[in-house]
């Protein structure tokens, strides 16, 4: 299935982020930031990947765990990758654009520490993936879930600690003229991380195919 | 029911009386939280007097520090002559020798707290025992969502041969939400007009937390110990 997927996926991921730029030159400047603002096109989007691949990687760990899917595993170790990578894709654009806007690179804003800390569980994930040995599988499974779980915990505990990060709820009240390039946008990076996850998907599993075939060769 | 609870206790029974015979585990990690402590006031006291604000960050990173090193050995007795197997072979519920394990640790670790809470007390001048039943309910159900967390992650590392490393590599950024919530709720009661109501709101999410976190836990830890 995903043989057919990855292509359909890539291409229509391709347009979206040739056209992306053409349609964020033609969007208004911001009155306050100007120039700046329009790092939040690819921003927040990246974040959206990210909770997307964290989302997918708690359901395919709880599949895995109780099921034994082989095919779940194999999915969340391509979501565990992707949402490291864009939640770094974030980390990148969040201190970009909290220079020009707060003049610093960084704050322990909530939504930011919050970022750190999801970053750092994923990381812990792979790397348990990387050093943990054979069984590693069934236990990043456990954490996978435990990641997920994490979620609304760190989003509340954070959100009481500390808050100078504009509001998500600003996003649906957006006027169009900002609102076009940011769904735009959005679609392309969502688009991107099921298409890159159909793919490394397709990489453990032929990974694992090999490995059948050199245990059969050894006991031929 | 009453069986479950029945299994528990043995656990919890087992793993004290090894305990009081030998008193490794609390021997050790007593005097790692003390020397952690101290290692503390060396770094926060500055002429003669601590940091201001310090105290809930250096008590919750010291029960942190000391209870991953409590957790790491939790099930290093049953590492040996197949202890662990012979555990899990019997015919139980799983999940009741998990919250025995649990127990067990809990209890080493209120004694490893009344240490600490009170050297932190006396040598960063924190006034800690004003609202002892406030701080102890952060206390309690800051150390079981950690434990919790924990006791699970180290059952699930016992067979993988980088456990001492990896266990707080997963422990910590999966309990940073039990070290916010602990800190913040302890510093509303210390500072210098105590929040009893943001000490509340904490304490309440810590409940929140353990709820989730001690379920999730009962319900993984049967599929991740199977071999």
């Amino acid at each position: 299935m995903s043989r057919r997927l990855f292509p359909l996926l890539t291409g229509l991921s391709l347009v979206l982020f040739v056209t992306a730029p053409i349609v964020i030159v033609r969007a208004p400047y911001e009155s306050t930031m100007g120039l700046v603002q329009k790092i939040f096109y690819f921003h927040f989007p990246s974040w959206m990947a990210m909770f997307l691949a964290i989302f997918i990687l708690g359901i395919s760990s709880v599949i895995y765990l109780f099921r034994r899917k082989p095919v779940a595993d194999r999915l969340a170790v391509a979501a565990a990758e992707l949402a490291v990578v864009f939640g770094l894709m974030g980390l990148i654009t969040g201190p970009l654009w909290g220079i020009k806007a707060w003049g610093v690179w960084w704050q322990w804003d909530a939504r930011l520490t919050m970022a750190v800390i999801l970053e750092l569980i994923l990381v812990a994930y792979l790397l348990l993936r990387q050093y943990g040995g054979p069984g590693s599988d069934r236990l990043a499974a456990g954490l996978g879930i435990f990641a997920m779980a994490n979620v609304p915990f760190l989003y509340i505990s954070t959100e009481i600690w500390r808050t100078v990060h504009p509001r998500t709820s600003v996003v649906p009240t957006l006027p169009v003229d900002f609102g076009l390039p940011l769904w735009w946008s959005f679609a392309g990076f969502i688009v991107l991380c099921l298409a890159l996850l159909s793919a490394r998907g397709r990489l453990e599993e032929q990974r694992a195919a090999i490995d059948k075939l050199y245990l059969a060769l050894e006991e031929e | 029911m009453s069986e479950f609870l029945r299994v528990a206790w043995l656990v919890v029974r087992k793993d004290l009386r090894v305990e009081s015979r030998s008193k490794e585990l609390l021997f050790t990690t007593l005097f790692f939280a003390v020397s952690c402590v101290l290692v503390f006031a060396f770094g926060f006291v500055r002429g003669g007097r601590a940091v201001d604000g310090a105290a809930p960050g250096i008590l919750w990173i010291a029960i942190a520090f000391s209870g991953t090193l409590a957790l790491g050995r939790a099930f290093e007795r049953e590492r040996y002559h197949d202890a662990l197997r012979g555990l899990l072979m019997a015919p139980v519920d799983r999940p009741a020798i998990y919250l025995g394990k649990l127990v067990g640790l809990l209890l080493l670790l209120v004694v490893v707290e009344a240490v600490v809470v009170t050297m932190v007390a006396f040598l960063f001048q924190a006034p800690l025992f004003q609202y002892p039943l406030r701080l102890g309910a952060l206390l309690s159900l800051g150390t079981i969502g950690f434990a919790s967390v924990g006791t699970l992650f180290s059952a699930m590392l016992v067979r993988t041969r980088s456990r001492a490393v990896l266990l707080p590599v997963l422990l910590y950024p999966v309990t940073i939400p039990v070290l916010i919530m602990g800190v913040s709720g302890t510093a509303a009661l210390v500072q210098p007009e105590p929040d009893l109501a943001m000490a509340r709101l904490w304490i309440t999410l810590l409940l929140f937390f353990d709820v989730v976190f001690v379920t999730l836990a009962l319900w993984t830890f049967e599929p991740v110990m199977t071999e």
